[in-house]
């Protein structure tokens, strides 16, 4: 039986393996999507008469059938490639995926033009009319296809013209995108436009370089999150790019690799136009009305009121060249027309972070479900309710209910750890209204501190570090990581006093600032000072001055201030002559909790090392024009309790109703199983039987019968079966076959009958920390029974440890132990004794002793078996004598009469060993 | 016979109860006068059993004492090198009152110390009657198996709870007494929460400590009905633990190691959070609980069918 069970669980064990095995094999995966090459000729240009060959994939819906596409556009740098997995992913959720790099990018043809309205927002339209061709994608109605249009930074803003510029668009996801590229290359956080912003020069610089003549792998920032979710794979991908050679047209073989020509090396594959005015505008460090012109018509400033498409907008928080502002004006740009519009904050952006992929792409495909998938036929979505168009609606987007799980306003926050991995996780805090970057109340903040002198160094360097465009990389690892350092002397800072309440500030706050010139210049002239530029002014009249602001979070003692996301607000104010400027002063769109005990700090220096400042030296006296930060909180953010993962419940419960099964489908309700006809017969054992775990029989099928008030000797040589047969009569061990009956009732664990029986079997069992009279005492109580019906002190003097019995039992000798164990198991003169060689170590005396302690026992009607191999023992012990020999019964009966009737045979006396040794002989 | 003159009968006596050796018969289901299954192995008499035990006493000493070793150390070491780094980590905060000294007392040993001691008092139980072959005559007694195994359990659990709940209760004591009875600082932001507020995420951090240990206790409780040897139910507990661990690092299981048993043992620091966090907690409880329910039913149902041949 129990080589059986052992087997069965074995058994058990492999099939289950097996069929886990199974399981995972022909568990159904995600169905495979292959892409489809294609070269999608289009004509573009202000003429249309340009001929540009896009490379594109075109990724069919998993499950067949006619499914709604999704454009996958790239990032600035990329190519089709960057996106692929992205799209795999889309096509796995069932949609008709189209990927492309874009013109100037990859193996297309043409220049890029920076999305604008000629060129790429003409060839997205002709790839919409693509893939009405197609008959794998859902039409709404002939030429116009269900479709959506998802992608980041570049690719985001081409999702924005698109729509603006096509009616057939259904909905768009665009991510870390720009609103007005004017305003990204020449911020001015004074709010008095691009003229007179500070050239972010460069995040300009590594944008244009990444649109030049192309090293393979370099930076791969600029298209970081390039698209849903193509982030990681990108940047090897592009690496290893046959296409990301110089003048990547020509660049499909990697062995014709020629040397660029000079127009290449110049402009790379920018249109000369585009190109031009860069060159330009990163020489005089300002902007002029022309190249603004250029940047806005490639912007969605451009096409205000014109989107009004179900649009959801992924900014990144930790984004130095496309700010969160950026993703705000796109939202209230939409919102104007009535169309849907969700913001997201996430962590991530252009400067790193976690990016988030799965997030985005979760929100991503629950945008385009609910618009492109769920939206009924016929009915572009978005457009539902007739807008009209510049109707003031709330910057709250549209009031009726959105897809699930995107909420109207979500902020990536410090989750702190995980309980479990202790990793940091993102919590999403959400809101049913879109605050806008003012927030829903404003916190005035008091700020003190001096006028302070701040020096413009020469040339602009050393310069102060906020951020490092393009090495945004580097900080991914650890979102606390602060790179920014203010260099000593051009620093102003103006601090609050230590918050005693924890301030969660989500927008941008705002601070009024006052400037005068201390001391300008060199000399008059400045002699090397820039055509046009500030130095210019400052022989007289009014001055530019330029200052970063930023917004610092000081935990005090020796914990450096942190700069949430690494972010700065370069602003330009104009003082005039002999007199102070003001302005007010937008900080940096941040989500960022000030701790309490923290202080908020706000700083204006004078360089950055992100962008171009005057070159000549100045000094300037810095204060604040009105001691306060209005301070943005959005208080209705917060993250939604998830509630615990389904399996909290599930998995105890499951858990405790298969522990209750196991407990009790093998539970054998202890039913007395009793023959009253044998209420007087102490023992009857019957064709008991038990094997080894090896199958040998240690006990094989044994029958005897034991009467009242007899002294019964269990003989046999060693393995014969005694001790077995005894642990048997104790229902320790199962027998295989066969059955035990004590005074007529069957032996099974734990049967009350048991209580009438004393035992002791193959050693004492004491717990050796305690005295021998504790042991008795405590045995006792175990049974639960009488204290009175102990017989204590009879069971003691059978003992005859005198004063030993208060030593702990592990000092006892091996003899002690027995008369200690056969005292315990005549504890309440048990009606049946099992003594399994109780004279084992005892000397003669003793030995005596024990002799006439069981004569005397059984006199009185009770019973005792004894078991030995000491067969003089036995002999003079023991009226009764059952003989066993591997497991069988040799012989039972009075040992007289087996005496007797060995005599008889030869007529001598025969001692009972001689008989013994006879009985096995025969049988062995 | 031992009914009518049990008291005076004696191995002495014979002949007399010659004829009343069979006056049990009536009894229920043939059992002595004064035997029922339901009062055997009173919990009292195995506390007595286990309590008077080395080890029991050796466990508590070092238990008890840990809290005072500690504070010797903070006061020796007392004022060195507390970094200047952005977060504050428990160990750093620890002189900064009882209920901070109590939390990073808690904190060292959770993850080893009271796996141990709970481990040794659940993984010992049975499997040293078994070693020392008093298994057997408690079963002969009889003790109903189902019986034994619930009052031994119940006494084992008791004891480690009383284990978990000494070390960070002497810690308290001790480090009030050292270091005074002052707010909690919470690592990370060093922000304060009122005394009196924390005392209840006391409770919880201790209860939650208990439940999570109980994975240790049904392992070790498991391996001592099936082993004869209480190092090798103990020794299993706890490297069970180890492999556990181990596991936990392994990023590639992902999700999957959330059920791993030890996977929440650190969830507790979330409730001395300035936001407590129970999420953590919950889960951990799902898992520990779920564990515990299955190994505890397997302890059962092998000991109901086991040859005891110890």
């Amino acid at each position: 039986m129990r080589l059986s069970g052992r087997r069965a669980v074995w058994v058990a064990v492999v099939a289950v393996l097996v069929v886990g095995v199974a399981a995972w094999l022909v568990w159904p995966s995600d169905p495979p999507v292959r892409g489809q090459e294609q070269t999608i000729a289009v004509v573009d240009g202000p003429a249309d008469d340009q001929r540009v060959t896009l490379d594109a994939t075109f990724f069919p819906p998993a499950g067949g059938g006619k499914a709604p596409a999704v454009l996958l556009a790239h990032g600035f740098g990329g190519s089709k490639q960057s996106v692929r997995d992205s799209a795999v992913r889309l096509a796995q959720e069932g949609y008709a995926v189209l990927t492309w790099s874009a013109r100037g990018f990859g193996r297309s043809s043409g220049q890029i033009a920076l999305n604008s309205p000629d060129y790429e927002v003409k060839d997205v339209r002709q790839l919409v009319d693509w893939l009405a061709r197609r008959p794998e994608v859902r039409l709404d109605a002939s030429g116009d296809p269900r479709v959506g249009i998802a992608g980041g930074s570049y690719g985001g803003a081409i999702a924005l013209m698109t729509a603006a510029y096509d009616d057939r668009i259904d909905a768009i996801a665009p991510q870390i995108t720009w609103y007005d590229l004017a305003d990204v290359l020449f911020p001015n956080a004074t709010g008095q436009g691009p003229e007179s912003g500070v050239f972010k020069r460069m995040w300009a610089g590594l944008f244009f370089s990444r649109g030049g003549p192309q090293a393979a792998g370099g930076l791969a920032a600029l298209t970081g999150q390039g698209g849903i979710g193509g982030q990681d794979g990108q940047a090897g991908q592009d690496g290893g790019d046959p296409q990301a050679v110089p003048g990547g047209q020509d660049g499909r073989s990697p062995g014709t690799v020629r040397p660029p020509t000079v127009e290449e090396v110049r402009c790379g594959r920018f249109l000369p136009e585009i190109c031009d005015m860069y060159q330009q505008v990163a020489e005089t460090g300002r902007a002029t009305a022309a190249a603004v012109e250029t940047l806005r018509r490639s912007s969605p400033v451009s096409v205000q009121g014109k989107i009004r498409i179900p649009t959801l907008l992924l900014q990144g928080q930790r984004d130095s060249l496309f700010p969160l502002g950026h993703a705000d004006a796109n939202a209230r740009a939409v919102a104007a027309t009535g169309a849907p519009v969700r913001v997201a904050w996430f962590d991530g952006g252009h400067d790193g972070g976690n990016g988030e992929v799965d997030w985005l792409h979760e929100q991503t495909l629950s945008w385009f479900d609910h618009y492109l998938k769920k939206a009924p036929v016929g009915d572009t979505t978005g457009n539902a309710p007739p807008v009209v168009a510049g109707a003031p609606q709330p910057a709250s987007g549209s009031p009726a209910e959105g897809p699930e799980g995107v909420s109207v306003f979500t902020v990536t926050r410090d989750g702190g750890r995980d309980p479990g991995t202790r990793r940091p996780v993102q919590l999403h805090a959400v809101t049913g209204v879109y605050p806008g970057l003012s927030g829903s109340r404003q916190v005035s903040v008091p700020l003190s501190g001096p006028e302070q002198p701040v020096a413009n160094p020469p040339g602009g360097s050393p310069a102060s570090i906020s951020a490092i465009p393009g090495f945004g990389g580097l900080s991914t690892g650890s979102a606390n990581l602060s790179l920014s350092v203010d260099m000593a002397g051009q620093s102003a800072s103006f601090e609050s006093a230590p918050l005693s309440a924890p301030l969660q500030i989500t927008g941008s706050s705002t601070v009024k600032v006052r400037v005068r010139v201390a001391s300008t210049g060199t000399g008059a002239g400045a002699g090397e000072e820039k055509a046009g530029g500030e130095a210019g002014e400052t022989a007289g009249g009014p001055q530019d001055v330029t200052l970063f602001a930023k917004l610092y979070d000081a935990a005090g003692g020796t914990q450096a201030p942190v700069l949430p996301e690494g972010l700065v607000a370069p602003v330009r104010i104009t003082v005039p002559e002999g007199g102070a400027g003001e302005a007010t002063v937008t900080l940096p769109a941040v989500d960022h909790r000030f701790e309490v005990g923290h202080r908020l700090r706000v700083a204006f220096t004078t360089t950055d090392l992100g962008y171009d400042t005057p070159a000549s030296p100045a000094v300037y006296q810095v204060s604040l024009a009105s001691p306060a930060l209005a301070a943005p909180t959005v208080t209705s953010l917060t993250a939604p309790s998830t509630g615990p993962a389904w399996w909290t419940w599930a998995l105890p419960l499951a858990s405790v109703l298969v522990a209750t099964v196991l407990v009790l489908a093998g539970r054998r309700k202890l039913r007395d199983d009793h023959t009253p006809g044998l209420d007087a017969v102490p023992l009857r054992i019957e064709g008991l039987t038990k094997a080894y775990r090896n199958g040998e029989l240690a006990v094989d099928d044994l029958s005897f019968t034991v009467e009242p008030g007899q002294v019964l000797g269990l003989l046999g040589p060693n393995g014969a079966g005694k001790t077995t047969t005894m642990r048997m009569m104790l229902g320790l061990i199962h027998p295989d076959r066969g059955e035990i009956r004590i005074f007529g009732h069957r032996v099974v664990p734990g049967a009350p009958v048991l209580s009438r029986l004393g035992s002791f079997v193959e050693g004492a069992g004491f717990l050796p920390h305690l005295s021998g009279r504790a042991n008795l005492e405590l045995y006792w109580k175990a049974t639960g029974r009488p204290a009175g019906d102990a017989h204590l002190d009879e069971a003691l003097e059978i003992a005859g440890l005198g004063a030993a019995l208060e030593r702990a039992v592990r000092t006892y000798s091996q003899g002690m132990r027995q008369r200690l164990a056969i005292a315990q198991a005549m504890l309440g003169l048990p009606d049946l004794l099992v003594l399994d060689e109780p004279t084992n170590g005892l000397d003669p005396p003793q030995i005596r002793e024990m002799r006439e302690v069981l004569i005397r026992y059984a006199a009185r009607g009770r019973t005792v078996i004894v078991s030995s191999h000491l067969l003089a023992e036995v002999e003079q012990t023991c009226s009764h004598v059952v003989v066993m020999h591997r497991g069988r019964l040799v012989t039972a009966g009075p040992v007289g009469e087996l005496l007797r009737s060995r005599t008889t045979g030869n007529g001598m006396s025969t001692r009972l060993e001689d008989v013994f040794l006879d009985l096995i002989g025969e049988k062995a | 016979m031992n009914d009518a003159n049990g008291a005076a009968a004696g191995p002495d006596a014979s002949g007399t109860g010659g004829g009343t050796a069979l006056a049990a018969r009536d009894r229920e289901h043939g059992a002595a006068r004064g035997y029922s299954p339901r009062h055997t192995l009173p919990l009292s008499v195995e506390i007595v059993r286990q309590f008077r035990r080395r080890r029991t006493m050796v466990m508590f000493g070092l238990l008890l004492a840990l809290p005072w070793v500690l504070v010797i150390a903070f006061k020796v070491g007392g004022g060195w090198g507390r970094p200047g780094g952005n977060s504050l980590r428990i160990s750093d905060l620890a002189a900064d009152g009882g209920l901070n000294f109590a939390a990073f007392a808690l904190s060292v040993s959770a993850s080893f110390l009271l796996v141990v001691a709970v481990a040794l008092f659940c993984g010992d139980t049975v499997a040293s009657e078994a070693d020392w072959s008093s298994l057997r005559y408690l079963l002969a007694a009889p003790i109903p198996r189902d019986r034994l195994l619930r009052q031994k359990l119940v006494v084992a659990l008791g004891y480690s709870a009383a284990a978990v709940i000494c070390l960070p209760l002497m810690a308290l004591l001790a480090g009030t007494l050292a270091f005074g009875w002052n707010d909690v600082r919470v690592p990370g932001t060093g922000e304060v929460i009122p005394a009196l507020d924390v005392l209840p995420r006391f409770g919880v951090v201790i209860g939650y400590a208990l439940v999570s240990q109980l994975v240790v206790a049904a392992t070790a409780f498991l391996l001592s009905v099936s082993t004869d040897s209480p190092l090798g139910a103990v020794g299993g507990a706890v490297g069970l633990v180890i492999v556990s661990t181990i596991l936990q690092a392994v990023e590639a299981l992902g999700s999957l190691r959330e059920f791993l048993p030890t996977f929440w043992n650190t969830a507790w620091l979330d409730a001395l959070a300035p936001q407590p966090d129970f999420s953590g907690m919950i889960k951990g409880v799902a898992v520990a609980v779920a564990y515990a329910a299955i190994l505890f039913a397997f302890a059962f149902r092998r000991f109901r069918t086991k040859d005891v041949v110890s």
